[in-house]
């Protein structure tokens, strides 16, 4: 009896604490809200770990050079575990605290949000997530993919691999390996118009999720199909395991460019080491590599404070995309304020900000987008990296490719 | 405390058969009810009732699940996918049809009582492990064909947006707004629960649950009501699917896969097996806990270490105690957090008298 009276007494102890501690909702007048949710914990925890650091230390850059016009930036970030109840929660949450532009992370979690985003005239960027559809300004007016969508990654990588099989593709095999859900899927549409564009025989090969059986499809593709190149577009784990099984089969890996989730050192690492994926091409959307003079103000931030520059760093390709997704916010913001010239900016004014940004590459960092009221996409830019001697290389500069089919694609999933 | 049991007389069987035939019940019932109607959406801010909806959304999901497994006790570990079989059917009817939103909301709910239906009926055969691995599959076909069928997916990236609901002139696309809408259906949820336990239905539903071949003996007919748990339990499932595409405002069957399922067991496991208060509790816990952890963090962390560090912490912080707390809460009461109610309430009900 006592023991259920000690339970009842608890519970309300700990119900009254927690509405005591209820966060201070007031803010000061200088300061900007980002909303960025993040997932540290789930299914995509080795993007995030790394990304979002990227996306703080930045932050952290601006405000300690004295902020953006004379106001400081504040990332409010909540974890989802890449759920959609939480992400709609944190959503809220990010409202409630005043965000004026939101860095949505996940494609489900982007979809979930959309038609609030715009309702509530928030703008909200999905870089490297889905709904390539998202480009177009108009039907999405506050989506910004600011990134090469699926659709671009997928006409960029057969531009690549036209260019390595000697400028032609005619009457070539080309295998295209997917992870099985809707992100996975989205490219084939762009894919299957250029393979009769430009003649070549395509054929997918759908790995079930979790992604981590695929050797009956890796062995099609090496021996009975006998791909002339590969373009694989996997999540999460499957990328490495993708690695490995091409190197089981002695399929070489210098025929297989990777889109962007199977493109970073955790890939590579996981895969056993950069000995082991020697000539694996990968595609980027931001920089890869330390040498960039915004990642030196970031070490030299931390030596001030005197602490070392953290060990997310190391791990460039997700870092330097978290602190691209952080940059072009702040650019946004900075635009915002600049056109509205003085006061405090909304959402409204957030997306007038994303949708001036052009040629802001943070010393080529950030490809030199041209985001405008109808391309939130921004020409859809990567470069291909690829895995040489220990280390990335760069193959290619910053290009886009087949803007026309792609364009198509959009335009056609507008009139929807 | 005030006034109990004692010397309530019933004099007519409508008084007997009440819902709540004790006044400090229906007192109790009519206080939650102005607060939930009333007090809470004119005081709290939209945050907060954006939280209550996902709280609510869950409660519907949850008393279908538990009139399934805590009612009839079968397994099921495939209502994420009747919760999209409801969500699709009603994101298509929408936007092919322009059909209303009760249309959509009834339609979505039949088809996944149909197709949960069709789902039970390895339970005429197996119980227990056998059949959670049968509808396991259920849930595995179900999200292979919304993946795969662009007819029913609307096309690869597998999501139809929706139009939001409208109540004649008025377009339901607050939070506020949302939060009276499902409010009332839960309140249907509730009041249809709680009378379908009580009826003749409910009644076979729990005689197949204790024994079904004893049963079977006294005349209950098995296929029928094995098959009628299903499809009524598929049925909350599919409004529960259809009113989160109307709340989101699109359907995409990313928001129901399996581990969907998997929370919905985890809230009537922790809320109370056969119980509708414990569906709500559950529902409550699982939604609000690992918010109610955040919040708490997020004031006392900074105290202690840097805000990167924090930022760090509180995700892997947050998940190791939802898991400890809903340990230590099953330890304390296996029987959930309805049984958890029940005996402090029989301890004050004869308080401070208790011998």
């Amino acid at each position: 009896m006592r023991f259920y009276l000690a339970i009842l007494t608890t519970l309300m102890l700990a119900g009254g604490g927690l509405f005591g501690t209820l966060p201070a909702t007031a803010q000061s007048k200088g300061e900007v809200v980002i909303g960025l949710q993040c997932d540290r914990t789930g299914a995509t925890q080795i993007v995030g770990t790394v990304l979002c650091p990227g996306f703080h230390d930045y932050i952290a850059l601006v405000n300690s050079k004295g902020g953006v016009e004379g106001y400081t930036i504040k990332a409010l970030e909540i974890d989802h575990e890449y759920k959609v109840p939480p992400a709609v929660e944190s959503y809220e949450r990010h409202k409630k605290e005043g965000a004026v532009t939101m860095a949505i992370y996940g494609t489900p979690h982007i979809y979930a949000l959309a038609a609030k985003l715009t309702e509530d005239r928030i703008p909200g960027t999905s870089p490297g997530f889905g709904s390539a559809a998202a480009a177009d300004g108009i039907r999405y007016p506050y989506i910004f993919p600011i990134a090469a969508t699926y659709w671009s990654q997928g006409a960029a990588a057969v531009d690549f691999v036209k260019k390595q099989l000697g400028g032609s593709l005619k009457g070539k095999k080309i295998a295209f390996i997917f992870y099985d859900n809707p992100a996975g899927r989205e490219p084939i549409e762009v894919l299957e118009d250029l393979a009769k564009i430009e003649g070549f025989e395509l054929k997918q090969f759908a790995v079930p999720p979790p992604g981590v059986e695929m050797g009956a499809q890796v062995l099609d593709i090496a021996q009975r199909f006998r791909a002339d190149f590969v373009i694989g577009h996997l999540f999460g784990g499957a990328p490495a395991v993708s690695i490995k099984e091409f190197k089981r089969v002695g399929y070489p890996l210098r025929k297989f460019v990777s889109f962007v989730w199977g493109s970073a050192e955790a890939n590579i690492d996981a895969a056993g080491g950069f000995g082991v994926a020697e000539g694996y091409y990968t595609m980027q959307f931001a920089g890869v590599g330390q040498d960039y003079p915004v990642l030196n103000e970031i070490r030299e931030m931390y030596k001030k404070q005197g602490k070392p520059a953290p060990k997310e760093m190391a791990s460039t390709v997700f870092y330097n995309r978290g602190v691209l997704i952080g940059a072009l916010h702040v650019e946004a913001i900075r635009n915002a304020i600049k056109l509205k010239g003085g006061g405090k900016i909304t959402g409204v004014d957030a997306k007038a900000g994303f949708e001036k940004i052009s040629n802001f590459t943070l010393g080529g960092l950030v490809p030199p987008l041209k985001i405008t009221a109808t391309d939130h996409e921004g020409g859809g830019l990567v470069q291909i990296w690829q895995v040489k001697g220990g280390k990335f290389e760069k193959v290619t500069d910053w290009y886009s490719a087949y803007p026309d089919v792609v364009a198509k694609h959009i335009k056609a999933a507008a009139a929807k | 405390m005030i006034q109990r049991e004692c010397g309530v007389l019933k004099t007519s069987y409508e008084a007997d058969m009440a819902l709540y035939p004790l006044p400090i019940a229906r007192w109790t019932v009519a206080a939650l009810a102005v607060i939930f109607f009333v007090v809470l959406p004119l005081t709290l801010h939209e945050y907060y009732l954006s939280i209550g909806n996902l709280v609510w959304i869950a409660v519907i999901g949850a008393l279908g699940l538990n009139i399934l497994v805590g009612y009839t006790g079968q397994v099921s570990i495939g209502h994420g996918a009747f919760m999209s079989v409801g969500a699709y059917t009603a994101a298509n009817l929408a936007t092919r049809l322009d059909s209303p939103w009760p249309v959509n909301l009834l339609a979505g709910g039949l088809m996944a009582a149909a197709v949960g239906a069709v789902v039970g009926i390895p339970s005429l055969r197996i119980k227990g492990l056998y059949l959670a691995i049968a509808t396991l599959a259920g849930q595995l076909i179900i999200e292979w064909i919304i993946n795969h069928v662009t007819f029913i997916s609307g096309g690869v990236q597998a999501s139809i947006e929706v139009a939001r609901p409208r109540l004649g002139p008025i377009v339901l696309s607050s939070q506020r707004q949302m939060y009276f809408f499902l409010l009332f259906f839960v309140v249907l949820a509730i009041v249809g629960t709680l009378n379908l336990v009580r009826s003749r239905i409910g009644r076979a539903f729990i005689a197949i649950r204790d024994q079904d071949i004893a049963a079977e003996i006294i005349g209950v007919n098995i296929f029928r009501y094995k098959l009628l748990a299903f499809a009524i339990s598929s049925f909350y499932a599919g409004v529960t699917g259809v009113l989160y595409t109307y709340f989101l405002g699109i359907a995409n069957y990313e928001q129901f896969q399996i581990n969907v399922s998997i929370d919905y067991l985890a809230m009537i496991i922790i809320g109370g097996l056969g119980s509708v208060l414990g569906s709500v509790l559950g529902a409550m816990f699982v939604t609000l806990l690992p918010i109610v952890i955040r919040l708490g963090m997020e004031a006392f962390g900074g105290v202690f270490l840097a805000p990167q560090t924090v930022l760090n912490l509180i995700p892997n912080l947050r998940l190791m105690m939802f898991g400890a707390l809903i340990i230590f809460f099953l330890v304390v009461e296996p029987e959930g957090l309805n049984r958890l109610w029940r005996n402090i309430r029989n301890y004050f009900r004869i308080w401070p008298f208790a011998y």
